[in-house]
Formats: structure tokens, sequence, C-alpha cells
């Protein structure tokens, strides 16, 4: 299975037609992908808090929007999440890169990975880890679950589920 | 002039237009002097109004003004490379450059200082930016919501404030009318 692929197919099967990234290595081929589906507008952020201003208003045009992003994004977020997101009650699936898990080779990346899931819990964010590529089969079911709640909701990648670094 | 006289006179021209409105006391002047169910009033998240407004924009073909400020620029300054790179015709981008954080008690800001958010902007690659005396908005601002070029305009002015009460209104509220205005 091409899990860059199935992610993609997901988000055009729900009508997700914008969508913004803040790059990360293990993203890079759903990136490309996204890049390259015309049913979905691409744009690039700067920060991951800018991403989800341009997603709420983008929502608010009428396009279902999402944002692909690293979990050391929560940390830039949470007053946008509180402040946009959860207090204008608006739905956004957010595609993350788990970094710092199991067969993760930076060590910084683990200071920000083990605050991750406390952090979504405490801001009452419905969270999903993805660990091994069938994972990905409930994509489908997370969208549509976003979409009816108008909730922001995390997928956490981590680096077992993107294949790992290879012989790191 | 202060931001609530400039928003005083250019009421009549946003009237009509999607507004993206920033966080504090220009949303209040704004509810205030003209609410609108076109208006999206920000109750948070400083720094956001540009790229709300330009997400707005890329995601349908109504006219779409942001009303920043300098400071809120100065937040979140990797907007305007968004916006340059990615320009839509039907955005404007109104920067009350009053060179000071006027929500908070009017502390100065670096766009007071030596800072040209003007310059930032063009060196940003936004090929259409124009700064402009408060007294002379009127006219600037109506003709970029008239053009197909995405303008940012950077208007200077005084710093001050007026006496007035926050949004009671409720968030989802604001977003719902918003966005039944959009469809409209």
């Amino acid at each position: 299975m091409n899990i860059d692929k199935k992610i993609t197919d997901d988000l055009v099967a729900n009508d997700v037609s914008f969508v913004t990234t803040v790059p990360c290595k293990q993203l890079a081929g759903v990136i490309e992908e996204i890049d390259q589906r015309s049913e979905i507008f691409h744009i690039p952020s700067n920060k991951e808090d800018e991403g989800m201003g341009l997603c709420a208003g983008a929502f608010m045009g009428g396009k279902r929007s999402a944002i692909i992003m690293q979990n050391t994004a929560i940390g830039v977020t949470i007053n946008t999440l509180a402040t946009l997101t959860q207090f204008y009650r608006m739905p956004l699936p957010m595609i993350i890169s788990y970094r710092g898990e199991l067969r993760e080779p930076v060590a910084c990346q683990v200071e920000m990975a083990v605050h991750t899931k406390a952090l979504l819990a405490q801001m009452h964010i419905p969270t999903y880890h993805f660990h091994w590529q069938d994972d990905v089969r409930e994509f489908d079911n997370i969208l549509k679950y976003t979409f009816m709640c108008n909730k922001p909701v995390a997928i956490l990648t981590d680096a077992n589920f993107w294949g790992g670094y290879g012989d790191q | 002039m202060i931001r609530s006289e400039i928003l005083k006179e250019i009421a009549p021209i946003i009237r009509d237009h999607l507004v993206v409105c920033n966080i504090g006391l220009p949303s209040q002047e704004l509810h205030m002097i003209d609410d609108q169910p076109t208006n999206f009033y920000m109750l948070g998240t400083m720094g956001l109004s540009s790229s709300i407004g330009f997400g707005l924009a890329l995601a349908q073909s109504k006219s779409v003004i942001s009303i920043d400020g300098d400071g809120s620029v100065l937040t979140n300054l990797g907007t305007l490379p968004t916006i340059a790179n990615n320009a839509t015709g039907n955005f404007t981008l109104l920067i009350i450059d009053n060179g000071s954080y006027g929500s908070t008690g009017d502390q100065p800001t670096y766009a007071g200082k030596k800072t040209s958010l003007t310059a930032v902007a063009r060196a940003c690659g936004c090929d259409t930016v124009i700064e402009v005396q408060d007294k002379d908005l009127g006219p600037v601002l109506q003709a970029a919501i008239d053009s197909d070029e995405m303008t940012i305009i950077v208007c200077k002015c005084d710093s001050g404030n007026i006496k007035l009460p926050v949004i009671t209104m409720d968030p989802v509220v604001i977003k719902h009318r918003f966005m039944e205005a959009v469809k409209a």
C-alpha cells in the first residue's frame, strides 16, 4: 500500500480541497502527492499558526481544509487552536509527523514527543496514533469524524508508520 | 487621525465586502461603528487577520479585506511571503500602522521606529504595496478593492484609542453569520 497516495485519496474523497503544510522529512512523500493533485489547493505555510489561520479562512469560504505539520508545532499553535479553531468551532484535520517516537534518530525530537499527547489531551483534542501502516485504514473514518464534530483532530504518524529512517 | 476615525471613514467603502477584522480594539470599533454580517470579528489569536482573510480569498471569489495592525503583522511576519507567492486579486490587506500596540496600552512597535512594513512587504514579493497617509486612505482602498491586483495598503496614522465595550456576540454566532454572508 502506498500510504502517501492513500492519505491523499482519502482527503479528496472527503472533499478536502485546501491543504497547508509545514514540512518534515517524514511527510515529504505525502506533501509531494498533495502538491501534484489537481483536486487540492496546496499552500505551504511559514509557521503552523499561520497555516491554521489560512485553514480557518478557507473553511469559512466553503472549502474543507487540513494542515500537515510536525508535532513540534503543537508547542507553536496552542493559542491558535484554543482561540480560533476551538472557540469558533471549526473542523481541522491535523496530519502530524510524530517525531521523537520509536525509530527516531534525533534525540532532541524526543523532548517534544514526550509532551505531545499530554498537550493534545489537555486541549481535549481527539487524537489518533498511526504506528503500523495498516493504521492508515482508519484515516477515512477520522476525516468523517472531524467534519461531523467540527473540532481539530490530531493524527499522529510516527517513524515506524512511515517506514523508519532506513539504516538509522 | 486615529484608527477609530479611519474605520468610521472607510465603513461605507467596506460595508458590502467581506471583512476580517483584527483582534481587540479594531474589531470592537468596527462592531460599534458599522456591525455587518459580512464582518468577521477576531476575538483572539493576535496576528492571524491576514492569514484568515487570505485563506478566505483563496477559497472563494468575493472581495476580501483584512484589517490588520502593524503590531499584529509584526507578530506574524511569515504571512507576507505566503501572500506574495500565492497572490489573489480579490484580496486586500489593510495594515493600519499607528506605530503602537493600541489594544494593550499604546506601547511602541518597531514599525513606528526603524522598520518599514511597506519595505518589508515589497521585499517579501508583494507586487502592489501602497503606503498612504490616513486622510488619503479612502480612494486608495476603493481602488484596491476595484482592481484585479492584490494590494497591500500600509496606512500611517496616529496612535490613540476610544473607550468602548467588548464584543459579547458568541464566536459561533459570528462565524455562522459570516459564513451565511459569504454564501449569499
